[in-house]
């Protein structure tokens, strides 16, 4: 049996009283996508954080590629990339020069010739030689992805890759990440509250709620389970505690 | 296939790579921003104007200041070079939380060692080029050169150095651990140190107390160093050796505050939430 590309064993994380997670378990296999799906505090941010290794679980254990990510991370971060809303890449550089810099910290062969074909690929030759601070959204994003797979990362998380995107240039993202999950073989975990887009792109979903996997499952599983059209009434079913109600019905 | 990396195996020591990237990264800042340039420069530049003609003022109100002509200037020269080593290395890291891009550091393979060094690195560059011009002027203006007084004045320069980056470990770290609201701390700090650095004054000029504790201050012993040096001619080796032994230790707290700083970050989530 093949290593997980990701294995969250009974991870907990507490501030203060506070259990941002708790008892999270999961395991995703080698290649696919797999989404992490929940509402706003559900705790998908920090068990994303947990998996990079920017947070430190109050318990449990996480292992990428077979990596403990609280004592061995050094070996699995050149193989992971990630890319979230919530950071950013440093304004006053160029496009080209950020690239350069996370190609650099990432020891990318033939790094020039990886940010053309990224750029081809991405759409963002235009862009290489603009301050990313001058980008739009959807150019910022779609810059974060390709410093997001610099280095053909075997693993990569996202956390809400679409958000505050046009549906136009979401898509566009969303074809892109299924077009290099396939070609490159690679794992794919995303964290969305939207569930079109889960639904769309994930072989395998997590639901999280009040700091917890209340769910999980094939997208066609959850819906037949919960005798749902759609994910997002499944996620409603979830969000609002009507799972009694619909397993009942 | 472009876009492998070299480094499947397991980066297990301290990648110069990975330094240079992070230099690569803070030179592209520098290179794209002539205020900030201007900015490193202009303060040493001021100082060693005003102290360059308070020098040409007391040569001729002072029998002291005429024997050791180069004593004051030599002074600020050195203080600045302690400021923005302390500075530089700082800001780097304050550059890092503005722009929000620690979290994609710290899930890179670059280790919060090789961070240091690469902090280090660009704290040497900003310090030359901040204090360059002053250096210049100082010897066109006033006919004074620091490198004029030999190696050993190299010596006592590269102990501020240490000496800044010590502290400028320790101010990240608790910038790290109380947030932003904490970074006016990078400009205030080393200005603790001025009154027990004896950078204008001997050592003996403070109250016998407040002597122990400008021992306990790498800058107190390079002070008196260079003063031995312009008014003697004289190269105190110990005073050299107890800069050194000093400056291990606010390197090991500096380290230490950071090592401890940084472990909290990941406890508490704050790399991936820092910036403005």
């Amino acid at each position: 049996m093949s290593t997980p590309a990701i294995e969250a064993r009974n991870l907990t994380k507490k501030f203060g009283e506070i259990s941002a997670i708790q008892d999270v378990s999961f395991s995703v296999e080698d290649g696919g996508i797999t989404g992490l799906l929940g509402g706003n505090g559900a705790g998908k941010t920090t068990t994303i954080s947990i998996l990079l290794g920017l947070l430190l679980p109050s318990g449990g254990e996480v292992r990428i590629l077979g990596c403990d990510m609280v004592r061995e991370r050094y070996r699995a971060l050149p193989l992971m990339n990630f890319s979230s809303p919530y950071v950013d890449l440093p304004h006053r550089l160029t496009v080209r020069e950020n690239l350069r810099v996370y190609g650099e910290l990432y020891s990318v062969e033939r790094l020039e010739t990886r940010i053309d074909e990224l750029a081809e690929r991405l759409d963002v030759a235009t862009l290489l030689d603009r301050r990313t601070g001058q980008l739009s959204a959807g150019q910022k994003t779609r810059v974060a992805l390709a410093k997001a797979l610099i280095n053909r990362p075997r693993v990569l998380l996202l956390d809400e890759p679409t958000a505050s995107l046009d549906p136009d240039t979401a898509d566009w993202i969303r074809t892109y990440l299924e077009d290099y999950a396939r070609e490159e073989g690679a794992t794919i975990l995303l964290a969305s509250h939207h569930m079109g887009e889960v639904e769309r792109l994930c072989d395998h979903v997590l639901m999280m709620r009040g700091g917890g996997i209340v769910d999980r499952g094939s997208p066609a599983d959850l819906l037949a389970r919960y005798g749902r059209s759609d994910l997002e009434e499944v996620f409603l079913d979830i969000a609002r505690d009507r799972v009694s109600t619909v397993a009942a019905t | 296939m472009s876009g492998r990396i070299r480094e499947q195996a397991l980066p297990s020591g301290v990648s110069s790579r990975r330094i240079m990237a992070m230099v690569r990264r803070h030179y592209y800042l520098l290179h794209g921003s002539i205020p900030r340039i201007l900015e490193m420069a202009y303060w040493p530049t001021v100082q060693m104007v005003i102290w360059g003609f308070v020098t040409q003022f007391f040569m001729g109100h002072s029998s002291w200041v005429a024997n050791a002509a180069g004593v004051l200037i030599g002074a600020v020269l050195l203080w600045d070079l302690l400021f923005r080593s302390q500075i530089g290395f700082s800001m780097c890291f304050l550059e890092e939380m503005w722009s929000r891009n620690l979290g994609h550091l710290f899930v890179s393979p670059l280790k919060p060692s090789e961070f240091v060094i690469a902090m280090m690195t660009m704290s040497l560059l900003r310090g030359i080029i901040g204090l360059m011009p002053s250096w210049i002027l100082a010897y066109v203006f006033f006919e004074f050169s620091v490198f004029s007084y030999g190696p050993g004045i190299v010596a006592f320069f590269s102990c501020l150095f240490v000496m800044g980056w010590g502290l400028g470990m320790a101010v990240i770290a608790l910038v790290l651990r109380f947030g932003l609201g904490a970074e006016s701390l990078a400009w205030v700090a080393i200005f603790a140190f001025a009154p027990i650095s004896a950078v204008y004054y001997p050592v003996a000029t403070l109250p016998e107390w407040l002597q122990v504790v400008a021992w306990c201050t790498p800058s107190a012993y390079v002070f008196e160093g260079m003063r031995a040096v312009f008014i003697d001619g004289v190269f105190r080796t110990d005073l050299l050796m107890g800069a050194i032994g000093v400056n291990l230790v606010y390197l090991a707290i500096g380290a230490g505050l950071f090592a401890w700083s940084f472990a909290s970050a990941r406890e508490h989530g704050r790399l991936l939430q820092m910036g403005e």
